[in-house]
């Protein structure tokens, strides 16, 4: 079991979602960068299936009250661990009962997922312990002072591998033509693969906010309501884009221009107010 | 028209066709194929999106697709659903004014009508329900309510539906309904599954 001193600015639990209710109007949510939430879990030799803390903006202190094999990924934070061993990013660690860790400010990048062997067991909703902010299924947003109950140890071998830091990622990120690219004007399609859009603070797991070059479309028209995809990039009359990520509504009545390539959405998912995002086309 | 693919990146295709009724015919069609790979299915107004877990698994899609064929009757299989409803809605009178009908002609035309769930959105379990007879059929509301209390029976453009929750809207309130439209922990979470045949039933306070 863990005790959550305090939450840092927003932390929830998050898996692999629930897809495949799309069509009775239920978001597949899960965590917002999945590589990193999926590399915590092979680090502490959890099943894929383990439900790990999703924290955004770091500041999420917790008190261990049994020895747990914990790992981070994701953003990387300035860790502090009063009663155990340092924790490191990217690094299975054993600590003890009466261990306390605290994240900092991460120094780049906005998720950081912290993975405990054995998974956090917090309650399945449509076979999922995935938080979805959008629908408000799943566990709420956590408070301090909550106390969370870890699952059973998987039985797996223990890793004691780290996991190598591939260099941050910087060139452009990849878009597929969107269901309705031919509702924009070739001078928005070169826009939006030549100028940069800066990440707004009003984006969140339901979807990353961009502002730039207003995308342009080619003739004034209604679009009926039709399914979104992750990775979406949709918009509106202001002609600014955003992004949707794991919170994504399911339907949507703004055309979308492009979809975020998959192997990408982790890096948007990690792009923080104020970074710049370049796109490529396919 | 033959149905139109559109990119949707390299895991999803989305299908455009002319109607509703196509969109969830196609949505079935596709369903009743039981194809290997797919993890969404949601059909909307002229669309239908069909996301798999692999890109090489949407060859089976479109393939499929070529062979359906738009206004052939398929059985659909979905159940026959009664709301309970108090008509007691805040817009009664506005769209009987809007419409040229008593209000109690408003009741009865609504009550009276089987209507057919389309596709859900929105919020999980709101299904949009087509079949609203044409004089019924009204724009939004010029002024959208910050809160629409959850159970509402409304009406909006060509569709009727109930809000499962607490949620801004623009559709006119026709009356209420104190069935929960959405419990995810019943074997059938959606109380209204597309596919279902809707039907409005007037009751008392």
């Amino acid at each position: 079991m863990i005790e959550i001193i305090h939450p840092g600015p927003l932390c929830t639990v998050q898996d692999n979602g629930r897809p495949g209710w799309a069509h009775l109007g239920v978001g597949s949510s899960g965590a917002a960068d999945d590589t990193a939430h999926s590399l915590a879990n092979r680090l502490v030799g959890n099943d894929p299936s383990a439900a790990t803390l999703e924290c955004t903006f770091g500041g999420l202190r917790i008190r261990f009250l049994h020895p747990a094999l914990v790992a981070l990924t994701g953003a990387p934070c300035a860790v502090s661990s009063i009663g155990g061993p340092p924790v490191a990013h990217h690094d299975p660690v054993a600590v003890p009962a009466g261990t306390e860790l605290s994240l900092g400010l991460p120094t780049r990048g906005l998720r950081t997922y912290l993975a405990i062997r054995g998974g956090l067991d917090t309650e399945m909703v449509m076979g999922s312990r995935s938080t979805d902010l959008l629908s408000g299924l799943g566990h709420p947003p956590l408070v301090a002072g909550e106390i969370l109950a870890i699952g059973a140890d998987p039985g797996s071998a223990r890793p004691t591998e780290i996991a190598a830091v591939r260099p941050h990622p910087d060139g452009p990120i990849t878009l597929w033509p969107g269901p309705r690219v031919d509702w924009f004007t070739s001078r928005a399609l070169a826009d939006l693969t030549t100028t940069p859009y800066e990440v707004l603070p009003t984006s969140n797991r339901i979807g990353t906010r961009l502002s730039g070059v207003a995308l342009e479309r080619d003739a004034p028209r209604e679009l009926p309501s039709e399914a979104l995809v992750e990775g979406a990039v949709q918009v509106p009359n202001d002609g600014q884009p955003l992004i949707f990520l794991a919170d994504h509504p399911v339907t949507g009545g703004y055309p979308v221009v492009a979809v975020v390539d998959p192997g990408d959405i982790g890096r948007v998912a990690q792009a923080r107010p104020g970074d710049a995002l370049r796109f490529r086309w396919h | 028209m033959t149905p139109r693919l559109l990119g949707c990146g390299p895991n999803a295709v989305m299908i455009e066709v002319d109607t509703t009724a196509d969109a969830a015919q196609l949505a079935a069609h596709l369903r009743l194929s039981q194809l290997s790979g797919v993890v969404e299915l949601v059909p909307a107004a002229r669309t239908v999106l069909v996301t798999c877990g692999r890109p090489d698994q949407l060859a089976g899609v479109t393939a499929t697709v070529a062979s359906f064929v738009p206004g052939e009757q398929l059985t659909l299989d979905g159940i026959d659903v009664e709301v309970p409803t108090v008509y007691d809605g805040a817009d009664l009178e506005s769209v009987a004014a809007a419409t040229d009908l008593t209000v109690a002609e408003v009741v009865e035309l609504h009550s009276s009508t089987e209507f057919f769930a389309a596709f859900c959105g929105f919020v999980p379990g709101f299904a949009y329900l087509t079949g609203l007879p044409t004089v019924l059929r009204l724009p939004r509301r010029q002024n959208p309510r910050p809160r629409i209390p959850a159970g509402s029976v409304a009406i909006g453009a060509d569709f009727t539906g109930v809000y499962p929750t607490n949620s801004p809207g623009g559709w006119h309130l026709l009356g209420t309904t104190t069935v929960p439209m959405w419990d995810a922990a019943r074997l059938r979470p959606a109380f209204i599954t597309p596919g279902d045949r809707v039907r409005f039933v007037p009751v008392a306070r």
